[in-house]
């Protein structure tokens, strides 16, 4: 695929007149799906598709295309040269851009993960082999992602990874279930295994009467998945530059009311780490580390290029929509296997699910539990939670509610399979909070 | 499309139980003008096909965008393999379900003028011209204009001789103003902050909608929710306007309804439903007042088409009557994993590297009796909310929390102030039985999202909800914080 690409730029170079300029972006996957259902396959298949975003760019004036190509060279070749026609014909048309930035200093990268995998069929075999006389529900994702980038500067930027997900759900009835997910680049079958039965053994636990809260405030541990949650809203704009210079972010009060949050809370968009592309859309370069919060204070933000030029601010390889794909929250100092103690009466949150903004410019977030949440005391798990419904803002749960973040984190793979399968991450900690306000 | 594939495919079709091919090729732009600026101009060309096995009772999907006959062959022979996989070991025995075999063609009607037909420049123009409407005071911090269109043709072939051919247009205008005080930012729009306003048709669209000239009205009331309070918080009634009905006929009633996720397939991701099987025929949904239908046949909604993607026919069905619930949204597949109960043709996918699961399509509330008058007229103490703008619902489809761009206070049976943050919460199994009135064919508006999520691979979908506005009794409503 590599090559394959470097031949559409090679081709796209020689395609270029005059003045003009090009920049594109190639996203492509060749993808096993399987969708399993009550420990059974519901949906088995494979998706092969490659698109490339183009532009071609002369002065200030540029005109774009998305488009679908077959992976077969003399095709593609003939469909693009009719393209950059179509799009060279529309520049005459087109208002010159104010706020287009060009990455014209040349950065050339290559990431590449070669595959390790087992035929996804041999993956389907064990999981299927050790969920039988459970209800198993879930999705296995698995083969190779491809992101590039080349311009006419000469820039080529490469990231290949072979990886997969099985992101399942052990089912008692009803609702109640614990979910859980295996993710990597290479298969391991005792790894799996050890999954798959921690999972089981917490699904005994939903056995138990559930319980059901009266809405009030409720001390709460919320996992590292219920805590991405939390932080992925954050990505609604949060810190994307733009959103804060319009006073849309729910962070706006942060970098205008000197809003704080507490000490504990230093978060950072961490590429090194991450499993995203070091580069971004436009071939401009993600820093290894972008410092958003720290100790409690707004410390950075999300930049594309559009916004830079806009405001004369150094671009820091945000992408259109200004979001971070590699969230990263520092630990605390509580132990892991001491939380149900720290926690001692209270609500074990493990999943939060369909947040949404109740009060933007309050930060103010609603959202459900989902999945294996408890009702525990004096330390000990006392009775699965039906789902409640919370409400609260996060200038407090980050706040004066938080009472300490745990020392060991988790990396969340994002399981995103919109378009074509993401790469985001996050590596976060547990959160233990006070006054959890649930509403419903 | 290349004229040629539906030949090639039924020439390199398996000797299989079944055996289709879908193909979608769809043009599409998104243009937009902020704070009187274009945006990057993308205009994306996406093209690809699906190949569908069973087989010896296993199903399996292959899908390329490599639409010659090595890609096909590769296709199919990859398609054929998950379905042999599957063999035995599937939730159902695919090969016992009789897939239907359509023929025929279907186009959206279209006005005097195609969308996709209209100068690139002209429609630049006119959006400008609504931007630049939009900055009437120095509060108004960001605005935007934006129109979407897509021309979409759709194939569907089954190797055994099955044909239907389907062409859409589709279009999207939208337009949003925030405004900025103080500690407070809000945010009014045209049929909402994610296209709301959206239909199957030509650019007679934009007269029907009143998009030309909203500029200057949207960022009044922008200006005005600034200086409104807060709504007020305690149980009283709500009024629901169209552009909020949507996302409540969406949640509520549509997703709970899908039969996949009755059957348990959307339980890792999208949720299950607190309906089951044993409700469809008698269980009360809501007040008598409640008519629900499945309707993709309406010409100008947004998810309008003649046969779904399993090929199933297109009908209108009654889902709620008087209340009562009748079927499931299930389509062909569904409908034989639930014991052969009658549902609707949604069986859907987004696009050509998507399968099929269970849409909502066109989901749609009859209209009432009542005038708009009439219904605030009833109101002792209520507020009116229209234009959804935060939505959460539980993975069971019950307890709900919503929020609205806009509200207004209703007081002793007439209409108040305006104000802002209004939100509402409630529980959909027992919120539709507070159904009081039904406003009539005056107060009905054709709206829809180009975004509804679900699916594990994940999809997005194009629905529409029409709806009139509707009134409830005793719902808990509250505002922002201070």
């Amino acid at each position: 695929m590599q090559q394959y690409f470097h031949e559409l730029a090679a081709f796209l170079d020689g395609s270029i007149k005059g003045s003009e300029q090009y920049k594109c972006w190639l996203q492509a996957e060749a993808s096993d799906f399987v969708r399993f259902n009550k420990s059974a396959i519901r949906q088995p298949g494979h998706v092969r598709q490659v698109n490339l975003a183009l532009d071609l760019i002369d002065g200030a004036r540029h005109a774009g295309s998305m488009l679908t190509l077959s992976g077969d060279l003399t095709a593609d070749k003939a469909l693009l040269e009719r393209n950059v026609a179509d799009l060279r014909a529309q520049l005459p048309d087109l208002p010159e851009d104010p706020y287009l930035l060009v990455a014209t200093e040349v950065n050339s990268t290559e990431h590449i993960v070669p595959s390790a995998l087992p035929p996804t069929e041999q993956m389907v075999d064990e999981i299927l082999g050790i969920a039988g006389g459970v209800d198993l529900v879930g999705f296995l994702a698995s083969g190779p992602v491809w992101r590039g980038f080349a311009n006419s500067y000469g820039q080529r930027n490469w990231h290949e990874v072979s990886s997969f997900n099985l992101d399942f759900s052990l089912y008692l009835a009803r609702d109640k279930a614990v979910k859980t997910s295996y993710a990597g680049f290479v298969w391991d079958s005792a790894q799996f295994r050890a999954k798959f039965e921690d999972a089981k053994r917490q699904l005994a636990l939903l056995g138990r009467d559930p319980v059901s809260l009266t809405p009030g405030n409720y001390r709460a541990y919320l996992t590292p998945a219920a805590v991405g949650e939390l932080v992925s809203m954050f990505n609604w704009n949060g810190f994307s530059e733009k959103s804060l210079r319009t006073k849309q972010s729910a962070l706006r009060r942060l970098r205008d009311d000197g809003v704080t949050l507490n000490p504990m809370i230093t978060l950072c968009e961490n590429t090194a780490e991450g499993l995203a592309p070091a580069f971004q859309a436009e071939g401009f370069l993600r820093p290894p580390r972008i410092a958003l919060l720290e100790q409690g204070r707004l410390a950075g933000s999300i930049v594309n290029p559009r916004t830079a030029r806009e405001y004369g601010i150094p671009a820091n390889g945000g992408d259109a929509d200004e979001q971070a794909s590699t969230f990263d929250l520092a630990a605390g100092t509580l132990e892991q296997d001491r939380i149900l103690a720290e926690l001692g009466t209270g609500v074990f949150i493990s999943n939060l699910w369909y947040l949404n903004y109740s009060d933007r410019a309050n930060c103010r977030i609603t959202g459900m539990t989902r999945f294996a949440s408890f009702w525990v005391e004096d330390g000990a798990i006392k009775a699965p939670l039906n789902v409640m419904r919370f409400d609260d803002s996060l200038f407090r749960v980050f706040g004066d509610k938080l009472l300490g973040l745990t020392r060991e984190r988790e990396m969340l793979v994002d399981g995103d399979t919109y378009m074509n399968r993401g790469t985001n991450s996050a590596l976060l900690p547990g959160a233990l909070v006070r006054d959890f306000t649930f509403v419903l | 499309m290349p004229d040629s594939i539906s030949a090639l495919f039924k020439s390199l079709a398996p000797a299989v139980d079944f055996c289709s091919l879908r193909v979608v090729d769809e043009t599409s732009e998104q243009i937009t003008v902020r704070q009187d600026v274009l945006q990057p101009l993308t205009t994306t060309v996406d093209r690809g096909a699906m190949v569908t096995v069973i087989h010896r009772g296993g199903y399996g999907y292959a899908a390329t965008s490599d639409l010659s006959a090595a890609g096909l062959k590769d296709a199919i022979a990859r398609a054929r393999r998950w379905a042999e996989t599957g063999a035995g070991r599937s939730v159902v025995d695919y090969s016992k379900i009789a897939l239907p075999r359509p023929s025929g063609s279907y186009r959206t009607p279209v006005g005097a003028r195609r969308p996709d037909a209209v100068p690139r420049k002209e429609l630049i123009e006119l959006l400008m011209r609504e931007s630049q409407s939009c900055r009437i005071d120095e509060r108004i911090v960001d605005w935007y204009a934006t129109l979407g269109r897509i021309a979409s043709t759709q194939l569907y072939v089954t190797a055994d001789g099955a044909e239907v051919r389907q062409e859409f247009s589709y279009l999207m205008p939208g337009l949003a103003v925030t405004a900025h005080d103080g500690n407070d930012t809000q945010t009014r729009s045209f049929g909402g902050q994610n296209n709301g306003t959206c239909r199957q048709g030509g650019m007679e669209i934009l007269d029907q909608t009143g998009f030309i000239g909203a500029g200057r009205r949207v960022a009044g009331e922008a200006l005005e929710l600034l200086l409104a309070p807060n709504c007020p918080s305690g149980r009283m009634d709500v009024l629901l306007m169209p552009e909020q009905m949507m996302l409540q006929i969406h949640e509520s009633i549509g997703h709970p309804l899908e039969l996949d996720r009755i059957l348990g397939d959307e339980r890792n991701f999208a949720g299950t439903s607190f309906v089951t099987l044993d409700m469809f025929g008698s269980y009360r949904y809501g007040s008598e007042l409640l008519n629900v239908t499945f309707d993709p046949t309406r010409d100008n909604e947004y998810a309008t088409y003649r046969w779904d993607d399993d090929g199933q026919p297109a009908e209108r069905a009654y889902i709620i009557r008087d209340g009562i619930l009748e079927r499931p949204l299930g389509g062909t597949i569904s409908q034989a994993r639930a014991g052969g109960i009658a549902g609707v043709a949604n069986s859907r996918a987004c696009s050509w590297n998507r399968p099929p699961i269970d849409r909502m399509a066109n989901l749609n509330i009859e209209p009432g009796t009542s005038s708009l008058d009439d219904m605030v007229r009833s109101v002792e103490r209520g507020v009116l909310m229209d234009t959804n703008v935060s939505w959460s619902i539980d993975d069971s489809r019950n307890k709900f929390q919503f929020g609205c761009e806009r509200g207004r206070l209703i007081e002793n049976g007439e209409l108040k102030g305006v104000v802002k943050n209004p939100n509402y919460r409630g529980i959909s199994a027992s919120f539709w039985r507070s159904l009081k009135a039904v406003g009539n064919a005056s107060t009905m508006d054709v709206m829809g999202t180009p975004f509804c999520g679900k699916g594990e691979p994940s999809q997005v979908i194009r629905v529409g909800h029409a709806s009139p506005a509707c009134l409830f009794a005793d719902v808990d409503v509250f505002g922002g914080e201070a």
